[in-house]
């Protein structure tokens, strides 16, 4: 690469400078005034700690925190489940009835105004609550339903698309060998697309820790979680403590990627070798 | 139509030859369609034991889709299957006593070496002590003990196959499907490998049914070849049969290089037959009886090697029967042997291959040289579809 940059053109090079500008320079300056001493958010006044320090002190968002983390944790688990059993249905059971409409359904939160995904469930859950008493009132039951409906989402497309590329024949030759179906997938099929799975898992993860619209649809008093608490914090003004929260945020999220880029790295070595043998 | 000529002896070995042995394998009148498309259409084949069967043909012929339904990976939709007297309509794959050896290898990438031999015999419950001594046999054999632990990713192309091989044997199938087994190896490793697998064969006494596109491949290995075509099976005979007597055009054509003459049967005796060809420019005779209508076109196929070349003035020979004139349109010189191309009086472009006896190249034949070729009654091979 390096070699090679030399050649290259000087519009290129400020393409692709103005490019990481125009990405980090916001999330930079975002994690520089967390550091801010100044009361004042846009004034800068000398390196501090303290913020980080008011932030873990803040009980209300420390509560949010851990309610988003319950929340994300437990709708990325289900999602991971559900969505997988979805993918699976679309790519290996070949033509059924209604199978359009699933592959539709399973798309459509991907592509749903978000506003709209929240209101419906919020419908939804009020007509339940009258017809049969149950989710009872709105909190963090409706509020991990809602995350899991739109985060399998994401996994069924991501697990679906590994199956479309896994090989037919190791499937086929597991059952030729002698594995009934349900061992073949434990054995076989869950394995190989278990990259998927993490990579779905971890997208649904931040998926979920990252919403408010659907959340300030479904949730109920008492279960904000934390992009809606820092909302209503910003609504009266932003305070240097969000920035903190902000930044360790963009810690977690960037952590969550790596792992995912590095398992899918790893499976691509194991597999590149394996294709090449195909001709 | 007749075939006299067919090698008479009858063995234990043989058990095609004789009308009362019992088929291991018996696909009856099996059809496959995919929507409108027939794949394998109304298939008949009887398969013995200890067999070494190849099914040989184009892509698109039928061939990969008749051994999936061998497998259970695709139903029939019409006709049956049975192995060892037992149909398999009903049976899944995982409950039948046939293994398949994957054309990529299928070998999952997860497991070691090792896994993916035991993986069959865990399924069927075997003791842990004996999954391992089994395992090692086999590995033993196909010479990867030293690599057990590897991932199949760490292995060679070669070594990738014997994996492949090691884990479809070590269940002692009745039934063992190759499917193209040599397709992915360079040709020095393919022929290496053709032995070894009729080695195995012979040591472990499993039928063998294997799939390829390679004549080639099919001729050295096969006890038996069926020849497919447009999801039917149009000749099934011995590996010389098909080439020496192929049953039709197709065949002949499919299987090395052929030269076809069409005509019309002007004499037809009990043990022999005269052909009127145009194609070839005068008559053809030949020593084995067929039966057709009087004045019936045929074909008449005559293996390149099988024609003799002389440089010869054309008003020094007056015969016209399984003779012909022409001159040398192209020589390819390939070291053992020559190929030459020669254009008939008639217009007709003719294949003539020649070994290569002698070193010098004084009286070599060279482009334009005017040339007859002969050859003997009992070379050629009339053919009527």
């Amino acid at each position: 690469m390096s070699s090679t940059t030399k050649g290259q053109s000087k519009f290129l090079l400020a393409s692709a400078g103005a490019g990481f500008l125009f990405l980090y320079a916001p999330i930079i300056a975002l994690i520089i005034y967390s550091f801010n001493a100044s009361k004042l958010v846009t004034v800068w006044g000398g390196w501090s700690f303290k913020w980080y320090v008011a932030l873990f002190q803040n009980e209300q968002i420390m509560n949010a925190a851990w309610v988003s983390l319950k929340i994300a944790f437990i709708s990325a688990t289900l999602a991971a489940v559900l969505g997988t059993m979805a993918g699976f249905v679309l790519s290996r059971m070949g033509l059924f009835k209604g199978k359009t409409l699933l592959a539709g359904w399973v798309t459509a939160p991907l592509v749903m105004p978000e506003v709209i995904t929240g209101l419906s469930l919020l419908l939804l859950f009020v007509a339940m609550e009258s017809l049969f008493g149950w989710p009872a009132g709105r909190g963090m039951t409706t509020i991990i339903i809602a995350h899991t409906t739109f985060c399998l989402a994401y996994v069924a497309v991501v697990v679906q698309s590994r199956l479309a590329s896994l090989d037919v024949t190791l499937e086929e030759a597991a059952m030729d060998l002698g594995a009934k179906p349900s061992s073949l997938f434990f054995l076989i099929t869950l394995p190989l697309i278990s990259p998927a799975i993490v990579s779905g898992w971890l997208l649904s993860f931040t998926l979920s820790l990252d919403d408010l619209v659907i959340a300030s649809f479904v949730s109920g008093p008492g279960n904000s979680t934390l992009p809606m608490v820092i909302f209503s914090k910003v609504r009266l003004g932003v305070t240097p403590e969000v920035n903190a929260l902000a930044t360790l945020m963009i810690v977690a999220v960037t952590v969550a990627v790596l792992a995912a880029v590095f398992i899918m790295r790893r499976q691509n070595k194991i597999e590149i070798p394996r294709h090449s043998c195909w001709r | 139509m007749s075939l006299s000529s067919v090698p008479e002896s009858i063995s234990s070995e043989t058990p095609w030859r004789t009308s009362d042995a019992t088929p291991y394998v018996k696909i009856e009148k099996v059809t496959k369609r995919f929507g409108d498309f027939t794949a394998v259409d109304s298939v008949s084949l009887d398969i013995y034991k200890n067999e070494l069967f190849c099914l040989l043909g184009g892509s698109g012929s039928g061939k990969s889709t008749l051994l999936r339904m061998l497998a259970g990976f695709e139903a029939p939709t019409s006709g049956r299957i049975l192995i060892d007297g037992v149909d398999m309509s009903h049976i899944p794959p995982w409950e039948r006593p046939v293994n398949m050896m994957f054309q990529s290898y299928a070998l999952f990438p997860h497991m070691s070496v090792e896994a993916n031999v035991a993986f069959g015999l865990k399924r069927e419950g075997v003791p842990a002590a004996q999954v391992k001594k089994r395992v090692a046999d086999i590995l033993d054999m196909v010479q990867l003990s030293h690599l057990a632990r590897r991932k199949p990713h760490m292995l060679s192309g070669g070594q990738r196959q014997r994996v492949a091989l090691a884990r479809s044997l070590v269940k002692q199938p009745k039934l063992l499907l190759l499917d193209e087994p040599l397709g992915a190896l360079d040709k020095k490793l393919r022929e290496e490998t053709q032995f070894e697998l009729m080695r195995i064969q012979e040591e472990l006494g499993i039928t063998f049914v294997v799939v390829t596109h390679d004549q080639e491949e099919a001729m050295t290995l096969a006890t038996r070849i069926g020849v497919m075509n447009n999801g039917v099976i149009v000749q099934t005979a011995e590996p010389h049969e098909v080439y020496e007597y192929p049953s039709n055009s197709f065949v002949a054509e499919f299987i090395g290089n052929v030269n076809l003459f069409s005509g019309v049967v002007v004499d037809d005796e009990r043990d022999s037959v005269t052909i009127q060809s145009d194609d070839m420019g005068g008559l053809i005779k030949v020593d084995h009886g067929i039966s057709c209508a009087p004045n019936q076109t045929v074909s008449v196929a005559i293996r390149p090697e099988k024609l003799r070349i002389a440089k010869q003035s054309f008003d020094l020979f007056d015969s016209n029967v399984n003779c012909a004139k022409g001159q040398i349109i192209d020589v390819a010189y390939m070291g053992s042997q020559s190929i030459y191309k020669v254009k008939l009086l008639s217009g007709n472009e003719v294949r003539v291959t020649q070994p290569n006896v002698s070193r010098s190249s004084e009286d070599r034949l060279t482009w334009d040289d005017h040339v007859i070729l002969t050859w003997d009654p009992d070379s050629s091979v009339v053919l009527t579809s």
